[in-house]
């Protein structure tokens, strides 16, 4: 049943495939703004491509948090799956796990690219991907309650980033001080241990607070 | 099997019905009646548990339903005003996909079967996108035949049915009884089913007879 979920929602997105490279393009390209507005200044760059990296990041899986069950409640699948004889929780997870897969894993896999404009060492771009491997569930699973509390509402896109980019202030903090610290030249190992905390945190109790939040919303 | 009690739905501030019971053994077929806005999708939308009665309890084999949780899902289908059928799938994934999401795998063949009965089998390739209003219904119904429950519950099941689609969906709903399976009606047509007990609930009232 996890495994149809999962692939439904990939089918989804690939018949959908503009909306899946909006979002990445405007990964890029706000990425890419800032050596434009900044200047080549290799030692300014390098202190800021942490921040910007995952800034940007945070902005782009904001933008893709609207599909992860808008499209699914206008259409009336929503409703349907919940009355699948299966656990919301599981549901949750699947299409979170689809989400990331298709709104994230894009992001990570195109950042040490990107990062070679900011003249990241191979050490610190290793650094970006495994940060972002390890941030990028969170922002999914964290998205996704607030994807389920405002379903249905007029001005959504709005209220989403409101309600969850507070919530994504710690991924922001530890993801960007494990670059900061490999930029720096000491071990980013503190950092990415709690990364890796936080996402098991949020893997168990963030996909409860989404079904609990998707029941409301449908009811 | 199915017993709804005392249930009362809130919409709002307006009250829509209130001291609302019943009862429904196999093979036995509920018409639901009431003009527009009268509580009939509210109430079948209580009935599948996606809605909580503002008072009163429904209970599926004695126990609520509540208690019960998925295990009611599986005895439960609804077809709602809405499809529940996605765009840019095409019928035949459609109708596989929701099966297994519901954890139960549909074969193609079978799939195709079902479709054929339903006259969709020249378009079950085609994304649903391209189907008509009707067509999609159809798609529906295919959904409701291959799930496998008990318990039916259909909201305005003929909306944009033509003749011949309306006598195929009353086959299936009377097939569906005779095999002991329990079926809850919103409608405002005659359906002309033979079903061992027909109760008919007329919300506008307030009363069933």
């Amino acid at each position: 049943m996890f495994g149809w979920l999962v692939w439904r929602d990939l089918i989804l997105a690939w018949r959908r495939r503009a909306d899946v490279l909006a979002t990445l393009f405007f990964f890029v390209i706000v990425v890419s703004l800032f050596p434009l507005g900044i200047g080549p200044e290799r030692e300014t760059l390098k202190t800021i491509a942490p921040g910007v990296v995952w800034v940007a990041a945070l902005l782009a899986s904001m933008l893709s948090l609207g599909r992860m069950f808008g499209n699914d409640y206008q259409d009336g699948t929503l409703e349907q799956l919940l009355l699948t004889p299966q656990s919301t929780y599981l549901i949750v997870l699947g299409k979170t796990l689809a989400h990331w897969l298709v709104s994230e894993l894009p992001l990570v896999i195109i950042a040490p690219v990107l990062g070679l404009q900011f003249g990241l060492s191979e050490n610190s771009l290793a650094i970006v991907v495994v940060s972002l491997l390890l941030g990028t569930p969170v922002l999914s699973l964290v998205g996704a309650i607030g994807a389920a509390l405002t379903l249905g509402l007029r001005a959504a896109n709005v209220l989403v980033a409101l309600l969850v980019l507070p919530l994504y202030i710690p991924v922001l903090i530890f993801g960007t001080g494990a670059v900061q610290a490999s930029v720096g030249g000491t071990s980013p190992q503190a950092w990415l241990l709690l990364l890796a905390a936080t996402v098991v945190l949020s893997l168990v109790f963030a996909p409860w607070a989404t079904s609990a939040a998707l029941k409301i919303s449908v009811e | 099997m199915l017993e709804a009690i005392n249930l009362s739905c809130v919409r709002g501030t307006r009250r829509l019905f209130k001291g609302l019971s019943f009862s429904a053994n196999p093979g036995e077929l509920i018409e639901l009646r009431g003009e527009n806005g009268s509580g009939k999708t509210s109430l079948l939308r209580i009935l599948s548990g996606l809605a909580a009665p503002a008072e009163g309890e429904v209970r599926w084999q004695g126990k609520t339903i509540r208690s019960l949780g998925e295990e009611y899902s599986g005895a439960v289908a609804y077809l709602a005003h809405q499809n529940g059928v996605k765009d840019e799938l095409t019928a035949i994934e459609n109708l596989r996909i929701a099966n297994g999401v519901a954890g139960h795998a549909l074969h193609k063949p079978e799939a195709q079967i079902v479709l054929e009965q339903l006259g969709l089998s020249r378009q079950q390739n085609l994304p649903v996108r391209f189907l008509s209003a009707g067509q999609r219904r159809r798609l529906a119904l295919a959904r409701l035949l291959t799930s496998k429950t008990t318990l039916w519950l259909l909201d305005e099941v003929l909306t944009s049915l033509d003749d011949t689609a309306i006598k195929l969906s009353s086959r299936f709903i009377g097939d569906h009884l005779t095999k002991g399976g329990i079926a809850i009606i919103a409608t405002h047509q005659d359906l002309n089913l033979a079903a061992d007990r027909v109760q008919r609930i007329n919300l506008s009232s307030g009363l069933s007879q």
